[in-house]
């Protein structure tokens, strides 16, 4: 078995649908405190590749590695179960449709996995909720229920409830897709705000100009494959691949 | 022989225990058929075959048999194979699984109509499969049935009624057996109407009282 050297390490990871190949071996390394964004038209598999790194999209071929320990390791099917539910509590995830818990509370949505997996007591819980509700700026709605916020509000909720597990990575499904024009800037900014806090994070994302402003590096992906990878800068602005130019200038004419 | 009310009165100590039986009886068959419900449910969407047959056939059983039947079956028919229940028992044995099934039929659906990405997002929490159906799933499914729950429930109570052939002294035995000492047919009928309209009013209350609670999360 070849070492890890990177935190985050994809490995020839390839996904099919019988005779349809979604993912087609691609290889991705993410430092401790990177934040990589992956951009690319719809189907081109982004989504896909984010979803097999906590093994939700269960790759065909290939390996996920994190922090030394591999997450797709092929194991009988009682222990793997075992082995990724641990995994899991180490990969936050945050998703375009937010999927809090409707029945919970702001602050029951926080706790509930920190509860039921860390065993913590009732008040240590209270504690993690409002410390990590006050970081998004959500402390206030500490009592609301899932209903009752707005769409950027949710989506705060739902960064809030993924980092009480103290997650090693983060995972940003289209999380401002959803919302209204006038809300994804909240979003943005507490998803700023990690970057400050130098939480790994893998973000797919339609917003150019938040992937250009926070991110370390861009891949673009079409048809399963990386098209091009680099930083933001050459990415965006002197792209080496016709596929990229065409997709960046068709998304700025789509934005206009 | 005219209507007289007042032969009512000297029975209201047994018409009271026909009345507490009943309510017993309803909430104890309630119980079970909620929590059976879930289960049923739960096994016939996530249990492997080899549970999930024979458990569907004999909510099959259940839900293609007449009550009365499954009454005298359970209270009269168990006995020849040495299953000797009480009549409460066999009586809430068997109200509680008859309405489990129709509950479970309500719950599953419930069930698959939760979005998926309740179970992803417990899932990526870390949550077993086990975990999330207890936590996010079941929960939410039961909320979006308590009315026809309800519904149900109220079914339940006034089904209750055939308990009373197989000897337990709920409200209808109560009554018939102050008819017998009294010949006295509509008024204790009447008076027991009038009783199970008024447990009836109590029950609604209860299960307003659910929906209610729950009102916010919508």
């Amino acid at each position: 078995m070849t070492e890890t050297k990177s935190f985050v390490e994809i490995r020839h990871a390839q996904k099919s649908y019988g005779t349809l190949e979604v993912l087609k071996d691609i290889s991705l390394n993410v430092e401790r405190g990177q934040i990589v964004a992956i951009i690319g038209p719809s189907g081109s598999g982004k989504s896909t590749l984010l979803r097999a790194i906590n093994d939700l999209d269960p790759l065909t071929g290939g390996e996920v590695w994190l922090d030394g320990v591999q997450v797709n390791k092929n194991l009988p099917h009682n222990q793997y179960e075992k082995h990724i539910n641990q995994m899991r509590q180490d990969i936050g995830m945050v998703f375009q449709h937010f999927n809090l818990f409707p029945h919970l509370s702001v602050r029951d949505n926080v706790t509930m996995a920190p509860k039921l997996l860390k065993k913590i007591s009732d008040k240590e819980a209270n504690k993690l909720a409002e410390e990590q509700l006050d970081h998004v700026g959500m402390l206030e709605r500490i009592d609301y229920y899932p209903a009752q916020l707005s769409g950027g509000q949710k989506q705060r909720v739902a960064i809030a409830r993924a980092l009480a597990m103290k997650p090693k990575l983060m995972l940003f499904d289209e999380a401002t897709s959803a919302l209204d024009p006038e809300l994804v800037e909240e979003v943005n900014l507490v998803m700023k705000k990690l970057a400050q806090e130098h939480m790994t994070m893998i973000i797919v994302t339609h917003e150019m100009d938040f992937a250009a402003s926070v991110c370390d590096r861009v891949l673009f992906m079409d048809k399963g494959v990386v098209v091009e990878e680099g930083p933001p800068e050459q990415v965006f602005k002197n792209p080496t691949q016709e596929r990229t130019r065409n997709f960046l200038r068709k998304h700025l004419e789509g934005a206009k | 022989m005219g209507l007289d009310f007042s032969v009512i009165p000297p029975f209201y100590g047994t018409l009271l225990l026909g009345v507490l039986w009943t309510i017993a009886i309803t909430a104890a068959s309630a119980l079970l058929s909620f929590f059976g419900g879930i289960l049923l449910a739960v096994i016939a969407l996530y249990a492997p075959a080899i549970i999930r047959l024979p458990v569907r056939f004999i909510a099959w059983l259940f839900m293609g048999t007449p009550l009365l039947l499954q009454l005298f079956l359970i209270y009269f028919g168990l006995v020849q194979i040495g299953i000797d229940l009480p009549a409460f028992v066999a009586g809430v044995i068997g109200l509680g699984f008859h309405f489990a099934v129709y509950n479970s039929e309500l719950i599953q659906t419930a069930m698959l109509a939760v979005d998926k990405g309740q179970m992803e997002a417990a899932r990526t929490l870390g949550l077993s499969r086990r975990q999330a159906l207890v936590k996010v799933v079941v929960p939410q499914a039961v909320r979006d049935v308590l009315p026809p729950i309800g519904n149900n429930m109220i079914a339940l109570l006034k089904d209750s009624a055939l308990v009373s052939v197989i000897g337990v002294s709920e409200l209808t035995l109560s009554a018939q057996r102050a008819i017998g000492q009294t010949y006295r047919a509509f008024e204790f009928y009447a008076a027991a109407a009038v009783l199970y309209y008024i447990i009836n009013l109590g029950m609604e209350a209860v299960i307003r009282w659910f929906e209610n609670r729950n009102r916010l999360y919508r």
